[in-house]
């Protein structure tokens, strides 16, 4: 079993040699279709989770957005959104972003939530307009946790391209859920490719954050930290 | 001469030759021999996940808690597996364990480990040192007071663990239908492949409905086993 188990991996590192034009061509249209999907979610997650947190309203909405996220799978949303949408770049960029949002809203939530009460009222004492307040103190501080959630959306997001090949969605998928044309070679060299990039997305979102940190606070923000926070409460 | 045989499948209903959203009659006759089993292997896919999930993160947990050094290196491989993506996951796992019910089971007990690691070694932690020393004063041994005042004591915060282990397995176990035909995955991308949408919807409303359940269901439970909590709630 072990020794047929080794066969596999070892054929499927020569077919990532003898097919790496193929599997360079998916995985750059994996990484398009996880960036676009994540930008998306990013644009429309963050104002609102941010904008929430600054007015501490709307708790309820916030935390229960990611319970009802976790409990869909992704399967449904893919599938659900085929019958409605058909086949096609549009119902794939839908359900990631619908998946890539809870995680991103509630985190930007929580992290501009919990800032230290007493370095907000001091700002405000400083004369700083709401505005300032948010762009300069609560952003800052905010930022490990903000990007924590991006950084499980990016995850969640690379995952579940592969799954959106069944209804089109391209990528990497295209190899790992056709093992009749691929064998098993090619879908465990696929698998290799999205688990690395799955890794690489976490790790350069990392370095984004660390880039963004102000020099203050930039103590320590590790390059791999594939958000180890424990789950504290579920609402 | 012999009639011809032409098995008799049984008639299509106008809905489902239309293909139309929802048709009771199919689910009428498909409850019991596709709906129906899909739905308890889910139920039991997610239970042995969980269960074998569970006592492999408390006894880890206890562990780390005990030997500091054990933790970091546990949590990080936890963190790197929980990063790798289902889908390829599973399909790395195929050469090992070939398309059986063990590859499902190893990647979904090893995404449940970080989430009930992580939790418990936070429960266990965030017991108060005062605590800790009214029970080394009442002459407590270590081993008493991990099991009368520690576990009790991080209880809230393992059953918080659960149910983001349990609503997201029960999520996760639908892309085991690539790799086994087992749970509700199973007719989700049966009837994707055949764009019958009656199957999609229902097998999707009952892995959504499930996970809510399970999630409602553990709410009543953490009530249960921390009784002391009730006070504080109503006070």
């Amino acid at each position: 079993m072990i020794v047929a188990a080794l066969d596999v991996f070892a054929n499927s590192l020569d077919f990532i040699v003898d097919q790496r034009h193929l599997l360079l061509e998916k995985t750059w249209d994996h990484i398009v279709l996880s960036a676009a999907a994540l930008a998306v979610s990013v644009a429309v997650g963050v104002p609102i989770g941010v904008l929430l947190g600054h007015l501490h309203r709307g708790s309820f909405v916030a935390v229960n957005v990611a319970n009802i996220g976790r409990a869909v799978p992704t399967l449904v949303v893919i599938a659900v959104g085929f019958v409605f949408l058909g086949i096609g770049f549009t119902n794939v960029m839908v359900a990631l972003v619908i998946l890539a949002v809870p995680p991103i809203l509630t985190n930007a939530y929580v992290a501009v939530d919990q800032v230290d009460a007493d370095a907000v009222e001091a700002a405000r004492g400083m004369g700083m307009t709401p505005w300032q307040v948010t762009r300069r103190v609560e952003l800052p501080l905010a930022l490990p946790l903000l990007f924590a959630g991006i950084r499980t959306a990016a995850v969640f997001v690379v995952a579940t391209a592969t799954i959106a090949a069944i209804a089109g969605g391209g990528g990497l998928g295209d190899i790992l859920v056709n093992q009749a044309s691929y064998r098993v070679e090619g879908v465990v060299a696929a698998a290799l490719c999205v688990s690395l990039l799955a890794l690489a997305a976490d790790a350069a979102l990392g370095l984004l954050q660390r880039a963004l940190t102000p020099r203050g606070l930039k103590h320590q923000v590790p390059a791999f930290e594939p958000d180890v926070r424990p789950v504290v409460s579920t609402g | 001469m012999a009639e011809p045989v032409i098995p008799d499948f049984g008639e299509a209903s106008d809905c489902v030759t239309e293909n139309r959203l929802f048709c009771p009659d199919w689910v009428r006759e498909n409850w019991d021999p596709v709906l129906q089993p899909a739905l308890v292997q889910h139920i039991y896919l997610t239970a042995i996940a969980v269960g074998v999930g569970f006592v492999i993160s408390v006894g880890a947990a206890l562990l780390a808690h005990r030997l500091s050094h054990v933790e970091r290196p546990f949590a990080f491989l936890a963190a790197v597996i929980y990063t790798i993506p289902s889908l390829a996951l599973f399909q790395l796992l195929v050469p090992v364990t070939g398309l059986t019910v063990t590859t499902v089971e190893i990647a979904l007990v090893s995404y449940t480990v970080l989430i009930l690691f992580r939790n418990t070694l936070a429960g266990l932690r965030s017991v108060s040192p005062d605590v800790l020393e009214a029970a080394r004063g009442m002459g407590f041994t270590r081993n008493q007071t991990l099991w009368r005042v520690e576990l009790p004591l991080a209880l809230p915060a393992i059953v918080a663990g659960l149910r983001v282990a349990v609503v997201s397995t029960i999520a996760l176990a639908t892309v085991a239908a690539f790799v086994v035909s087992k749970g509700l995955g199973g007719p989700i991308l049966g009837a994707l492949r055949l764009d019958f949408r009656t199957e999609i919807i229902v097998a999707g409303a009952l892995a959504v409905g499930l996970a809510i359940i399970a999630d409602v269901l553990l709410v009543l439970v953490e009530r249960v086993v921390t009784p002391w909590a009730a006070t504080r709630r109503t006070a």
